[in-house]
């Protein structure tokens, strides 16, 4: 067993977790933090397809994608997380 | 394989996968959030035994650190905003058994579907390495990542600057006019803490951007990292958001960009290709946009962690009230 | 010899982690909980971090793992002082 391979896997399952999450969560805050797993889940995946075994150094473009997808995920998340906090204002007046 | 490693591997992966587990099936939002960060930072340790520091100091300071606080925020607001109605934060109407099931049924299908792919590709896939390595005395700097990142797929860095723009521009227009939770009281330990760390994460910040140029760091970590700055100045209350500051803030938030296509423009008017620079003033040129990238990303997650504009605010209240 | 003392320094720290471990998992309330893993994995963090910059190939890696033991000290001391501060002042009490 390789790294790439146990990492590979787990990659794989973060992601799916974070696809039930998103999917089946009751709360808004945790569909967007299994939206977030799934980026972590889909990092892994380009992660481990630029690893080489150690003496060779891996592939630094999928490391330069991975770098530009967290940055899009927190922008993404940062509006997600706005939105949440405007939906929660509006329905607070609406009950009072 | 007898590795002796493969058995932390095996425990790490082991970690990991219970961590987001656990994260999505615990009731309280709080522990949530917590367990979120810890599955974060083991994510970043994977990395780094994958050869990916770069990689693993982004997910720690952008993907763990920075959207931690954000939601550590978002649940600070919606308790506050909530009070004791903690039913608030659940939708009213229960969603069907069916519904559930089909959902995770769907989710089942394509996460095997992506195992069955990633298990029956080829070992090793052609990758890029010899084509980066081979362009890598052209691009200026000396490390591959950095030289990917601001060279060879500078387009792709300058879209990634623009979706942050756009995202502190929206989140400034969601939230005008919304009223704020009070920032929690943090105490006199935590005012001690903020002094001692502050000239740090400042030298730490400056320290990641330039070594970008010949090891893992660079413009995304080191302004990630002086984000922190803001987040201390701002828990601290040792900087209040002031209306009059909206200048320079918007100053900050386009600079990036700015400079960047400037860079490119400019480029492209010698008679090159967009971001072709010329060889001998690449590592001046690649230094010159990481440094204001570096600004516009530190000002611009502090600005998505403050969230509403400063002055809309003030205004809209008075008005209500 | 010196990895050997390194080794001893390493392992010995390990043994402080796993104590801070057991006591949050066994401890009854939060307090006690804090008492074990800040003063147990404080020790622990000093010992590793002794032993790796022993073993550190350069004196600017043994300083820099020197700075990265003590802002971890002061950032868990204050984390520790924060959580128990936000638990009292969750149970009702007067903070001072």
């Amino acid at each position: 067993m390789t790294p790439d391979l146990i990492y590979g896997v787990t990659g794989i399952a973060v992601f799916g977790i974070g696809l039930v999450g998103a999917l089946c969560a009751q709360e808004r805050l945790r569909r967007v933090l299994a939206l977030k797993l799934c980026s972590v889940g889909a990092g892994f995946l380009l992660v481990v397809g630029a690893w080489r075994e150690p003496p060779d150094t891996p592939d630094p473009v999928p490391h330069a994608l991975v770098i530009t997808g967290i940055v899009v995920m927190v922008s993404a998340t940062a509006v997600a997380l706005a939105l949440i906090r405007r939906l929660q204002t509006l329905e607070a007046e609406d009950d009072a | 394989m007898t590795d002796p490693l493969v058995i932390f591997d095996l425990l790490l992966a082991l970690a990991i996968v219970a961590l987001a587990i656990a994260a999505l099936s615990v009731r309280d939002l709080y522990a949530m959030i917590v367990l979120f960060v810890i599955f974060g930072l083991l994510s970043a340790l994977a990395w780094v035994r994958l050869s990916a520091p770069d990689v693993a100091l982004a997910e720690a300071a952008i993907g763990t650190g920075v959207t931690g606080a954000l939601l550590l925020k978002t649940l600070h607001h919606l308790r506050f905003a909530s009070g004791q109605r903690s039913a608030c934060m659940t939708p009213a109407i229960p969603v069907p058994t069916g519904v559930m099931l089909a959902n995770a049924a769907f989710c089942g299908l394509i996460t095997l579907g992506l195992a069955v792919a990633f298990l029956g590709a080829p070992a090793a896939g052609p990758g890029f390495d010899a084509l980066v390595a081979g362009a890598m005395p052209a691009s200026g700097v000396d490390h591959p990542v950095t030289g990917v990142l601001l060279n060879f797929r500078a387009y792709d860095t300058l879209m990634e600057v623009v979706v942050l723009l756009a995202a502190v521009v929206a989140v400034w227009q969601i939230e005008r006019g919304l009223s704020d939770a009070p920032s929690p009281e943090m105490g006199e330990v935590w005012q001690g803490f903020a002094r001692l760390a502050l000239p740090a994460i400042v030298v730490v910040g400056t320290y990641l951007l330039w070594v970008g140029a010949e090891a893992p760091g660079g413009a995304f970590q080191g302004g990630a990292v002086l984000a922190a700055v803001g987040l201390l100045l701002l828990l601290t209350r040792a900087y209040v958001p002031q209306p009059h500051h909206r200048g320079i803030a918007r100053g900050a938030f386009v600079l990036g960009t700015g400079v960047f296509a400037l860079v490119a423009l400019l480029v492209a008017g010698g008679g090159r290709v967009a971001f072709e620079y010329p060889l001998d003033h690449a590592k001046t040129l690649i230094l010159l946009i990481e440094g204001m990238v570096t600004i516009s990303i530190a000002v611009t997650l502090a600005a998505l962690f403050h969230g509403r504009e400063p002055v809309a605010l003030r205004k809209e209240v008075r008005h209500d009230t | 010899m010196l990895e050997l003392f390194a080794a001893t320094l390493i392992t010995l720290g390990t043994v402080f982690f796993i104590a801070g471990t057991v006591g949050l998992l066994r401890f009854p309330d939060i307090y006690c909980r804090l008492h074990a893993l800040t003063k147990a994995d404080g020790l622990g963090l000093a010992l590793v971090a002794f032993g790796v910059a022993i073993l550190a190939a350069t004196p600017g890696a043994a300083f820099r793992i020197a700075l990265i033991w003590f802002f971890i000290a002061v950032s868990s001391a204050t984390c520790g002082h924060l959580i128990a501060r936000h638990a009292r002042l969750a149970e009702g009490g007067r903070h001072d």
